[in-house]
């Protein structure tokens, strides 16, 4: 059933609010944000499609979901359907349509929106509502393996470029064990972002799927320590290896005082309470620090920097700062975090930079030192570079700190696997087409490859390495 | 889930466990630790692995309960399980022939310089033990120590056995040639940090290398956090990939001492709980219980 609006009737239909918790009350707890849509307000979203003939929403999509038909199927009712269009580019939806940044990505060119006086179309959540439907309802229908080749896969690191991996490579016969260097599984989906932007359960549902389709999972092993790459190649049999460790080093700025007592790195902040549920102490036993009634500053403006100081907020925080040294147009976190975390009242600090951290006798971070920054030049990522303006630094109290800059490569696997080529800032080199490293029968993807970015490019490398990989384990041509 | 092996006390609150892991055992060499999880609420904690058999596919763990997590792993016996065991995690002590090497063990710390020393004897070192504790009942792996050192000196706080006084003033009568013929070329020590740092400034006038195995808080032990950061020669160092083992002479002891404290708050609101919830399912009287009886008489 097509739609039976026309053009100008769909520009008319305003965009669809998500439904969320009330900020005042969501600021004390770590239950979701968004809501959800419910089925009449995806309808009708929907409907809002104007069913370009020359999609542009598709090209705007990492891994080339059709957009278009999605939404037809879902202004037809037909929800399954849509999640199975979905499900052919996309294995992770649910996720995706929660923390892919729409605004950059498919709705940043659909035409709806091009006129300014019109958003665009929700895709986002719209995929979140399929998908969500899909899982709720029991109704996910995994697609039948392809027979046995007999041939084994080693996947290293199980956040979304290692599950996207195997997924494909599974489907397609091979025997996949995925290695997780954590007590669990999931990788940044579980350890970076919390709970209240992509509940676990989601998570979990995804990875029982894999396990439907025959994937096995080994949990503490840290393949460089545990096992080397090529002990899984040579002793343990694994024809090929696809390497997607992530960007697990966290990154300091420098400044004097970052190893007092009170100041974390965004890594560890989030992986206490979000993989190790800190925020549950004392029911659940690692503990993190005390925030309630106190002053946290958090340092960066991504989406980890946005995670980290919501969560103080959720923590207690009185005073929950969120200080960046470029201006808010510049900062990359998803949109709707942003204003997500000004309406739960966190404070914008924007054109700022610490210099010092001071502490007490004993050891604990007191004040910081910040001096404003104003815009120069554009530097090598294309944002104008912040400069300092002389004179203007000014203190404020902090009893914690966040640094959540970015990160870098943990160095175990190119340490202890010597012919893997590594660029200069400790990445992997891998082709871009093929993903194949410097290393016979091993790939890689994710931000291992590329340093930090999305879930959804990383699924995009996922599905890229898994056709390359397959071809691999066809040939036998390297 | 990591099955007990076997779990048997060395003193009172040391218990040594050996726990199947065969990846980790099939890989383990000196020095090394393992990050244990006892189960599903569990916090993530590092414990130096005291010996393996790859054969056997088991690594041995001597654990002081301090605080709730290690009492409540030392409450375990074999046949349970421990949730998580994920490792080998950190450098592997560096051994070389050095000549005489003093390995100095304070408490616990004895378990954890034993491997190594046993490293350093096959290396071809003259390898000197001091292994000290508070008192008698709390020493632990002498005869171990005994079998693999040429020379034990043992010393208790309290006299109880061996010499009366420090491990430092043990060593600093080495180091000052107070001791037969005996000259130090290089010490280990691992002990708690007020004596790893006691024993870097007995050794610093002397120019002696001298390494110390640090205790830092840990979550992932795998370098992706920074909580266990440490200033080593004025510089941030991770302790799980960049040690565990430092120059001693290098390292902050400070910056250590005050990052260790940083969550003493809750370690004693976790400990306080978990000692409440065992006195009360051992079942002796709950305080509380007595307390309403007393008021209301009834």
């Amino acid at each position: 059933m097509t739609n039976p609006l026309t053009k100008k009737e769909r520009m008319r239909i305003p965009r669809a609010t998500m439904p969320e918790q009330d900020p005042q009350e969501r600021s004390g707890n770590f239950n979701e944000v968004a809501l959800g849509l419910m089925a009449e307000m995806a309808k009708q979203e929907a409907a809002r499609c104007l069913d370009c003939k020359d999609p542009t929403c598709i090209d705007g999509c990492p891994v080339r979901i059709d957009i278009k038909k999605m939404c037809a199927l879902v202004c037809a009712g037909d929800f399954l359907g849509a999640a199975a269009v979905v499900r052919e580019q996309n294995v992770l939806p649910a996720i995706t349509g929660r923390v892919c940044p729409q605004e950059d990505q498919c709705e940043k060119v659909c035409l709806v929106g091009k006129s300014k006086k019109h958003k665009p179309v929700a895709i986002g959540f719209i995929e979140r509502f399929v998908a969500d439907f899909e899982r709720e309802g029991g109704h996910i229908k995994l697609p039948t393996p392809a027979p046995a080749t007999g041939k084994k896969v080693a996947v290293v690191g199980s956040g979304p470029a290692g599950l996207t991996v195997a997924g494909d490579l599974s489907l397609l016969g091979h025997q996949v064990t995925i290695f997780e260097a954590l007590h669990e599984l999931g990788g940044v989906l579980v350890y970076g972002i919390p709970e209240f932007r992509l509940p676990k359960a989601i998570v979990k549902g995804e990875i029982n799927n894999l396990q439907k389709l025959g994937v096995r999972f080994e949990t503490d092993v840290v393949v460089g320590r545990t096992v080397t790459v090529d002990e899984l190649m040579q002793k343990e049999g694994y024809d090929t290896v696809f390497i997607a460790t992530g960007a697990g080093l966290p990154r300091f700025m420098g400044v004097q005082g970052e190893q007092l007592n009170g100041v974390y790195s965004a890594n560890e902040f989030l992986t206490r309470v979000n993989l190790m549920k800190a925020y549950a102490f004392p029911n659940y036993d690692e503990p993190i620090f005390d925030c309630r009634g106190k002053n946290i500053a958090v340092f960066g403006g991504g989406n980890t920097a946005m995670d980290a100081v919501r969560t103080s907020l959720r923590l207690g925080a009185k005073n929950a700062y969120l200080i960046y040294r470029r201006s808010e147009v510049e900062m990359p976190a998803r949109i709707d975090e942003i204003h997500h975390a000004e309406e739960e009242g966190v404070q914008f600090m924007t054109l700022t930079n610490p210099t010092f951290f001071h502490g007490d006798k004993r050891g604990w971070l007191t004040r910081i030192t910040l001096q404003k920054m104003d815009l120069g030049e554009p530097d090598s990522s294309g944002r104008r570079r912040p400069v300092p303006r002389e004179g203007s630094e000014f203190d404020i109290d902090a009893d914690a700190a966040v640094v959540a800059v970015g990160t870098g490569a943990n160095p175990i696997i190119g340490q202890t696997t010597p012919d893997l080529k590594l660029n200069r800032w400790g990445y992997i080199e891998a082709d871009e087409q093929t993903m194949r490293t410097s290393k016979k029968g091993v790939f890689a993807g994710g931000d291992i490859v590329t340093g930090g970015a999305t879930v959804i490019l990383a699924m995009g490398a996922g599905r890229t390495a898994a056709k390359s990989m397959h071809e691999y384990l066809t040939t036998g041509e390297w | 889930m990591f099955k007990i092996a076997s779990a048997q006390f060395l003193a009172p609150d040391i218990k040594r466990f050996v726990i199947e892991a065969p990846r980790v055992a099939r890989k383990r060499l000196a020095g090394q630790f393992v990050i244990l999880r006892v189960n599903e609420t569990g916090e993530r904690i590092p414990i130096t692995i005291a010996d393996s058999d790859p054969g056997a596919g088991t690594i041995t763990l001597i654990v002081q309960g301090i605080g709730k997590t290690t009492k409540l792993l030392n409450g375990l016996e074999a046949g349970d399980a421990v949730a998580n065991v994920a490792g080998p995690l950190g450098k592997p002590s560096h051994v070389d022939k050095f000549g005489t090497v003093v390995v100095v063990g304070g408490g616990v710390g004895t378990a954890i310089a034993y491997p190594t020393a046993v490293a350093m004897k096959q290396a071809g070192n003259r390898v000197l033990s001091i292994v000290g504790a508070r008192s008698k009942e709390l020493l632990i792996l002498v005869d171990e120590v005994e079998a693999t050192s040429d020379r034990v000196f043992v010393m208790t706080d309290d006299g109880t056995a061996g010499e009366k006084g420090f491990v430092t003033a043990k060593l600093q009568e080495l180091v000052e040639g107070r001791v037969d013929d005996e000259k130090v070329d290089h010490v280990l020590a691992i002990g708690p940090v007020p004596m790893m740092r006691a024993v870097a400034e007995v050794t610093r006038p002397h120019g002696i290398p001298t390494v110390v195995s640090l205790n830092s808080i840990m979550v992932d032990g795998t370098g992706m956090c920074g909580g266990c950061r440490v200033i080593v020669n004025g510089k941030s160092a991770f302790a799980c990939v960049d040690g565990p083992e430092f120059d001693a002479h290098a390292v902050d002891f400070d910056v250590l001492t005050y990052r260790n404290r940083m969550y003493l708050p809750q370690e004693k609101e976790a400990l306080e709980r978990f000692e409440q919830a065992r006195a009360h399912s051992d079942g002796s009287p709950c305080k509380l219980d007595q307390l309403i009886e007393k008021n209301t008489g009834a």
